[in-house]
């Protein structure tokens, strides 16, 4: 059992199911990045799928934009304990990006403009649980949340949703991203509180 | 593991300032921890609840204690407490020291900037502290951004170093009140400013950047325009979320 602090009383919002274990809610949206928001102008964005046998899916801003889009209400948890109830965003499903994108690997590397890299099992991708997000709350998502695009993976800790999206590589191995080569867990689920390696 | 919980006791408490106090722990079997790193920390109220925030390490140890400097946030739901109730002998939880991309190491060779603003100098500190206990000869400078003198923390301890230490250099910008006789009027931190007082592109120097989040943002984004790689540039944020950091 913890160490109890008779003079502490706190705020109890943690009865709400909807927050995972250690999580408390807010209502602000905070940044949290390892470094500078890169800048990248919808014209040069694009969005790439690899796989294992070196085919390279790709869509430009305008394809992308093309393919169904999805309302999506969720909520977001982040490894600093904070959790945002009831966020709305809108995108692209991972299941229409990878209809056509033939595989048998497991395990994913998403990769971003500026560098940032994070592992998904394929499987946390696919299923409708994943999409490449551009809005957010009805406006074009900002630079300072990942705009123009970010990958959405909210049932597990958001730094798995990797802002500036840039594409995916599949793998046949499980490989850390950056978090996970710098003390954060490989797989990152709320629930279970996969928070720390 | 850094996942475990582990019971701390509160062995030191120093005000830092009126709204900011530097907590000494002791935690059995605790392994020293990285200059930069943070740990989170559980308070459980009698009646079960608990509740988890993260706080910066000030000076990483090579031991068994580190220190934390909490800064009281108006509406915070732990902050409060960690300042103004917790005594020297109690007890409380933490987890961690976790950690492993904002922090310095004494065998990292590059020189180093460290721009902080306001209480996001604490884990700058410990990368100050690291550094000077090391034999590391590389060069550090530290641009602290302040409301005013009194809100600095490690006071004494930075005037010290600045004056003393041949490998650091401070220089303090003072956004609201500027201590008698300094040089220039308060001003909001602007790039003119910010580059003038760090280290030059030339030597390639790590930067680290702490601070609330527009504070981080905008330093950074004053960076990579005036041609720092971002790379080189690593941040970490406090505030903004109604916790700490």
């Amino acid at each position: 059992m913890g160490i109890i602090s008779s003079g502490f009383h706190g705020r109890r919002q943690s009865g709400n199911p909807a927050l995972p274990p250690g999580q408390y809610e807010t209502g602000s949206f905070p940044v949290l990045t390892a470094g500078p928001a890169p800048r990248i102008a919808t014209d040069d964005w694009e969005f790439f799928i690899t796989t294992e046998a070196g085919q390279r899916h790709a869509w430009s801003w305008a394809a992308f934009m093309a393919l169904p889009q999805t309302d999506i209400e969720t909520d977001i948890h982040c490894v600093t304990s904070w959790s945002k109830l009831g966020t709305s965003w809108r995108g692209v499903s991972l299941d229409s990006l990878f209809e056509n994108v033939e595989t048998s690997c497991r395990f994913t590397m998403a990769h971003s403009y500026g560098g940032y890299t994070t592992n998904v099992p394929i499987e946390d991708l696919l299923g409708g649980r994943a999409w490449v997000a551009w809005e957010f709350d009805g406006e074009p998502l900002e630079r300072a949340h990942g705009g123009p695009a970010r990958l959405l993976v909210p049932h597990l800790y958001f730094w798995k949703s990797a802002k500036w999206i840039n594409g995916i590589e599949l793998m046949r191995e499980d490989v850390p991203g950056f978090w996970e080569s710098n003390g954060y867990h490989l797989h990152g689920d709320p629930w279970r509180e996969e928070r720390y390696s | 593991m850094s996942t475990l919980w582990r019971v701390a006791d509160v062995v030191s408490s120093t005000p830092e300032t009126e709204t900011a106090r530097t907590i000494g722990l002791r935690v059995n079997g605790l392994n020293g921890n990285l200059a930069g790193q943070h740990i989170d920390i559980r308070l459980t109220a009698d009646d079960g609840y608990s509740a988890v925030r993260s706080y910066s390490v000030a000076r990483a140890g090579l031991d068994e204690t580190l220190e934390i400097t909490v800064d009281e946030l108006a509406n915070g739901e732990v902050s409060p407490y960690l300042v103004r109730e917790l005594a020297v002998g109690d007890q409380l939880e933490i987890r961690g020291p976790v950690g492993g991309w904002f922090v310095w190491k004494p065998t990292d060779t590059n020189p180093v900037q460290l721009i902080a603003g306001g209480s996001g100098i604490v884990p700058l500190m410990s990368m100050i502290r690291a550094h000077h206990a090391s034999e590391n000869p590389a060069q550090f400078r530290l641009l602290y951004s302040l409301k005013s003198p009194e809100s600095g923390f490690y006071r004494e301890e930075l005037q010290t170093l600045g004056r003393d230490s041949r490998k650091l250099t401070i220089d303090y910008v003072y956004t609201r009140k500027a201590p008698k006789d300094w040089p220039a009027a308060p001003q909001r931190l602007t790039a003119e400013t910010l580059l003038a007082n760090i280290l030059l592109k030339d030597p390639a120097p790590d930067i680290f950047i702490c601070g609330q989040t527009v504070f981080v943002e905008t330093v950074g984004e004053w960076l990579v325009r005036a041609g720092y790689p971002a790379a080189s540039i690593k941040t970490e944020r406090f505030g903004g979320t109604g916790g700490t950091r």
